[in-house]
């Protein structure tokens, strides 16, 4: 790992791109990192484009300005491709995850993206499948520890586990749904 | 050592509100501070703090009963931000004045109009001169250590503390932070025995009584001594924690100043965001540095002036403006204290941040360029500069 990853999501409020940020910090946490995670507050509507952040190292972080050349962006909503510029700043060997049914070359050529590495995932289709509706944002957790490695599937499961069970105290059977989501999201991301 | 977790600002002072489990908290929501009251009243719901918990009407009502609380002898919080402190205003005065050990958790927020939810400083800065001790924190472990620090410190200088963090940067962002376990906060708050009491028959005494021009200036000449002293309480309790949890807080934080030639002086998130910039610096051979201001009431002026003395270029970061025309608070402080040096130090100020206007990495380097511009021609073209905004 680099001495500091930044990390951006895009989401649409109400997609969870900021729980997301925050299931990811504390699963990092888990693996020994130093880690923030923080959203970007502005008039915040169900639907409305939103980005949260991640920042992850060994060693202490003590930045505390916004995240302006992310190593990592990633899109909860193909939708906001065409409204949002979602590569704003991402670093030369930097990484695009998307939540999409097209393949990478596509969103690349959509995004008009040169360099720097595309992957793509289902994630609502896999969200859908086993949640039962479409929260993009755990199967897309799966979907970026496999394309960048930080975190070890497991820990990330157990993590997850541990914090939706606070979450969903009433709703145990999302718990199972939102594990099986990461899972697929793991095995199913595609490259380049 | 502690539990290694993942929490916001907001969550770790309602967890250290939690283990402190104050006699009462009496508050009202206010955005960024809301979360604190409501994770803590989800704490007392679920039966873990023995807390008398008081959902009030307004902030002025709830630092109203936290001054009745504390008055009986019970050990009261609240936490409150922006418009909440500025409507606790006339209470905060009274709260200081009866020398009531209350402590506040208080996020940074601008203050309306233009109506705002973002960080500035302006919130705090215009309570500075109410009578009570003000720790300001850079990231979510020092509010953490900061709000369980100051019940001591409260207690002991028998003056009012608020514990501020930055809105949203911190009180929303999460990050790593060390949680002491219970028993050994426990421990180190000790048990509260208040020295006076409305409800100690033995020793009956009589609170807010009328004070007029025969003993009035007695009593605040008190008060400012108990200000005054109150900087050495702070110490002895940083101190103290220091030597049980190993965290290490003075009054202010020096980084990387003993050989400095260019100094910020800052206060809040910004603080952190400076570190790695002077690293930077310091890289390219650039004798850069940063003074952190901890405690801003007391003022430790006689430290800060001794430490500042030998640099001769320095810049003083305000993230509000006292719309006095004489640029921020900290800027004509810093700038008093050193006034008695025959060789001054070159001082200028910057206005940043207001309403959450996010400061950047390129934004405390031009500040650095600018001391450097002054070292090189001895000529000051800007004595109150305004860091990233449109004009």
């Amino acid at each position: 790992m680099k001495e500091l990853v930044e990390i951006r999501w895009h989401g649409r409020g109400g997609q969870g791109a900021k729980t997301a940020a925050l299931l990811f910090a504390d699963a990092a946490l888990g693996e020994g990192k130093y880690v923030q995670a923080f959203p970007e507050y502005g008039p915040e509507r169900m639907g409305a484009p939103v980005q949260s952040f991640n920042r992850l190292s060994d060693r202490p972080i003590t930045l505390h300005c916004g995240v302006e050349e992310p190593s990592v962006v990633v899109v909860l909503d193909e939708t906001l491709l065409e409204i949002v510029d979602v590569v704003r700043g991402l670093v030369e060997d930097g990484i695009l995850l998307v939540n999409t049914s097209e393949i990478p070359q596509a969103i690349r050529r959509k995004v008009r993206l040169e360099g720097r590495k595309v992957f793509t995932v289902d994630a609502s289709t896999i969200s859908r499948e086993t949640i039962g509706q479409d929260i993009p944002n755990t199967p897309m957790l799966g979907a970026l520890i496999k394309v960048t490695g930080f975190i070890n599937l497991e820990r990330m499961l157990d993590d997850t586990r541990r914090r939706l069970e606070k979450k969903f105290k009433s709703k145990p059977e999302l718990i199972d749904g939102n594990i099986n989501a990461i899972k697929r999201a793991y095995q199913e991301v595609k490259g380049e | 050592m502690g539990k290694i977790s993942a929490k916001t600002g907001n969550e770790a002072m309602a967890e250290a509100m939690r283990q402190i489990n104050p006699d009462v908290v009496a508050a009202y929501p206010i955005t960024p501070a809301t979360e604190i009251v409501q994770i803590f009243a989800g704490f007392k719901s679920d039966g873990l703090v023995d807390t008398e918990f008081i959902a009030t009407e307004s902030e002025h009502s709830a630092l109203s009963a936290c001054i009745g609380s504390a008055a009986s002898g019970a050990r009261t919080m609240t936490a409150t931000a922006s418009q909440g402190l500025v409507l606790m205003q006339e209470m905060l005065y009274i709260a200081s004045g009866l020398r009531l050990p209350i402590v506040i958790a208080e996020v940074n927020r601008a203050l309306s109009s233009p109506i705002n939810i973002h960080c500035d400083h302006s919130d705090t800065m215009g309570a500075r001169d109410s009578g009570w001790i003000q720790i300001y924190s850079e990231n979510a472990q020092e509010a953490y250590d900061n709000l369980i620090q100051a019940v001591r410190i409260a207690e002991s200088a028998l003056l009012p503390v608020m514990v501020t963090i930055d809105g949203f940067i911190i009180s929303h962002g999460m990050e790593r932070i060390e949680i002491i376990p219970d028993e050994e906060v426990k421990g180190f708050i000790g048990e509260y025995r208040p020295r006076y009491t409305l409800l100690d028959e033995e020793r009956s005494i009589t609170m807010g009584a009328i004070d007029f021009t025969d003993y009035f200036f007695e009593h605040k000449r008190q008060q400012i001594e108990a200000m005054k002293e109150a900087k050495e309480k702070i110490i002895e309790v940083s101190k103290e924690f220091n030597s049980r949890f190993k965290r290490d807080y003075g009054l202010f934080e020096c980084y990387r100043l003993e050989d400095a030639r260019y100094a910020l002086v800052v206060l809040g998130s910004t603080g952190g965001t400076v570190k790695v910039v002077v690293d930077e610096l310091r890289e390219d051979g650039v004798k850069a540095g940063l003074l952190k201001v901890r405690v801003f009431r007391p003022f430790p002026w006689q430290e800060i002036k001794d430490t500042l003395a030998y640099i001769p270029f320095i810049a003083v970061m305000d993230r509000s403006d006292g719309l006095s025309s004489l640029g921020g608070p900290v800027f004509q402080e810093i700038r008093s204290a050193l006034y008695d040096i025959d060789s001054r130090p070159k001082v200028i100020n910057y206005i940043y941040g207001l309403g959450g206007r996010d400061t950047k990495l390129h934004h405390i380097k031009q500040v650095f360029q600018d001391l450097q511009g002054i070292d090189r021609t001895g000529r000051i073209d800007g004595l109150i500069n305004y860091l990233g905004v449109r004009e």
